[in-house]
């Protein structure tokens, strides 16, 4: 094996274009291993541990881009080369009506001078300093980077707030603002409800749900993980709240997030008080007696929120709108004949992390949930790379994105991870979610379909059945279409119910001794 | 009082991956993006310099 290794010098580039250039070069046949990354210490360790090590590597710094691929023949060689410089001379995009990109914000704002809000996708330790600078300039700002350091957090959201303006994270991965879909979302009609979410894929499940029963978002604003937590005290939550509560356009208001510090929640539901709009309340293992005593609504998750703030618009809608989609006592009847009495276990492979916690959540105490974000300790996963008993995993989490792309974006390290679990002989159920809309792959259903053909296959082979669950979270109007992605998973014999809540429900059904 | 954002034209400033402002153009929003690079050529120490430096020559400013 000869291995080719080219670094470009000064030629950042962020890491879905990293990915989308890996992912030619990696379907050339005839290249087992490449790599295409900056050049970090980081990164040129990895290098180095995948065999391409050379003094060029070791001299390239953090703005070089080094592309590494191993090959055989000289052909395939040629044929990578050629990849890549179509690759280069299509993103360059040598069009007439190519826009001219500033290197500065200065710049930027010469460009369009009203500009009002920032979305801030770089590397999470450069991610304060541009928030910064934003802030300063009146801008709003949208932080999708992680990794921020926390006090950080704490003194830009401060400053925001001071300002009058808002800062959506850091690790913020949605949002809709004026009608907009911002970084993961979906695309949703404008409407009456307005959404304060300290979680991306909540705020995703929640704004389709409201679509599919007819209403729509009027804002939904993310405040990132860690903005209920004690040490940032629910700044943006609260900004955000008080802006619905002055806003004429929303007339129903839902905040959701992961539990909140007690402390926070407190603060947050104070604070419903003061408004006559009706206040849907999901926090994540919440309880109905505390939020009902400040007058807020409470749901248990995520479809019933989006019910329960329908409802206070049209009270023609039913709880059962979602329920009566699916006959989940039918559908498992059937599917229980036939499985084989060794099957018993449960695999969720989950890329949205709040769909996931709801998984456990709904799961847990009835038949204990292995995971990687467990809630009792004992649970934790000894290796989050290897299920054990009933396993439900978040794979957006940093274990499995330190180097590659999140999986809502790179779907690959879910379909590999379905084949590995396709190994175990004696499972009934693997779980899905499929996360559609902006930001999201281009085929997510598409992306999988394979993986899961060969388990059933393999099932097969043995004499068995095995059920697999997947529930869409997009819609019709999402760059990747809802029915199209319904047919792919439909065809393959996939039950996809009209929500991760109905999916869970369907599942615990299955997994009834 | 009514959150000045609500209220206008959504114009925004992508800075960093590239095809989160392809999207908001799909969406016929208002997008510029930058063509951002890592400050300082990408090193750490230096950059922590640098943001020392603009804050003390803040610090001076405002003195």
């Amino acid at each position: 094996m000869n291995n080719y290794i080219e670094i470009r010098e000064n030629a950042y580039l962020d890491s879905v274009t990293l990915m989308l250039l890996y992912r030619k070069l990696i379907d050339v046949e005839g290249i087992p291993n490449a790599n295409v990354s900056m050049g970090t210490d980081h990164n040129k360790s990895i290098l180095k541990m995948n065999d391409f090590a050379s003094s060029e590597i070791d001299n390239a710094g953090p703005n070089d881009l080094i592309i590494a691929f191993s090959y055989e023949y000289e052909e395939t060689k040629v044929q990578a080369m050629k990849v890549m410089e179509d690759h280069f001379n299509q993103s360059t995009g040598m069009d007439d009506d190519e826009e001219y990109s500033p290197h500065s914000l200065e710049m930027a704002l010469k460009i369009q001078p009203d500009s009002n809000l920032a979305l801030i996708s770089v590397p999470g330790e450069n991610a304060a300093y541009e928030t910064e600078k934003c802030l300063e300039k009146n801008m709003n700002v949208m932080i999708f980077s992680d990794n921020m350091d926390i006090n950080e957090e704490k003194r830009l959201k401060q400053l925001a707030r001071e300002k009058g303006l808002l800062v959506m994270g850091a690790d913020c991965g949605t949002a809709i603002i004026n009608g907009k879909p911002l970084a993961f979302a979906n695309c949703v009609r404008k409407g009456d409800i307005g959404i304060v979410g300290a979680s991306g894929t909540g705020i995703q499940e929640i704004s389709v749900a409201v679509h599919k029963l007819n209403k729509g978002i009027s804002q939904a604003i993310g405040t990132g993980g860690r903005d209920l937590s004690l040490e940032i005290g629910g700044i943006t939550m609260l900004s955000g709240l008080e802006a619905l509560m002055a806003d004429p356009e929303t007339k129903v208001i839902i905040l959701v997030s992961k539990p909140p510090a007690k402390e926070v929640a407190v603060k947050l539901l104070e604070k419903i008080k003061e408004t006559e709009k009706p206040v849907v309340v999901h926090f994540i293992g919440g309880n109905a007696t505390e939020v009902e005593k400040y007058g807020g609504i409470f749901s248990e998750n995520m479809e019933e929120a989006a019910v329960k703030a329908c409802k206070c618009l049209d009270d023609s809608i039913t709880d059962e709108f979602f329920s009566k989609q699916i006959d989940i006592d039918k559908t498992a009847k059937q599917e229980i004949e036939k499985y084989s009495p060794e099957q018993k276990y449960l695999r969720g492979l989950y890329t949205g992390g709040t769909l996931c916690k709801e998984a456990i959540l709904m799961l847990h105490k009835k038949i204990g949930v292995y995971s990687n974000i467990p809630l009792e300790k004992d649970y934790r996963l000894k290796d989050s790379k290897k299920s054990e008993k009933n396993t439900i995993i978040d794979l957006g989490e940093d274990e499995f994105t330190k180097g590659r792309p999140h999986p809502m974006i790179d779907p690959a390290s879910r379909a590999e991870r379905i084949l590995q679990e396709g190994d175990s002989k004696d499972l009934r159920v693997i779980l899905l979610d499929v996360v559609l809309g902006y930001g999201s792959h281009e085929d997510p259903a598409g992306a999988i379909v394979d993986s899961i053909k060969k388990v059933q296959e393999k099932y097969k082979e043995d004499g068995k059945h095995i059920s697999v669950i997947a529930s869409i979270c997009g819609c019709e109007e999402d760059p990747q279409v809802y029915t199209e992605q319904l047919k792919k998973l439909e065809d393959i014999n996939v039950i996809v119910p009209p929500t991760n809540a109905q999916a869970v429900k369907l599942t615990e059904k299955l997994m009834d001794l | 009082m009514e959150f000045k954002l609500f209220k206008e034209e959504l114009k925004v400033v992508n800075i960093g991956l590239a095809s989160f402002g392809e999207n908001l153009k799909n969406e016929n929003t208002k997008v510029v993006s930058l063509k951002w690079a890592p400050p300082a050529l990408g090193d750490q120490k230096l950059f922590s310099l640098v943001k020392k430096y603009k804050r003390l020559s803040e610090i001076e400013y405002k003195g």
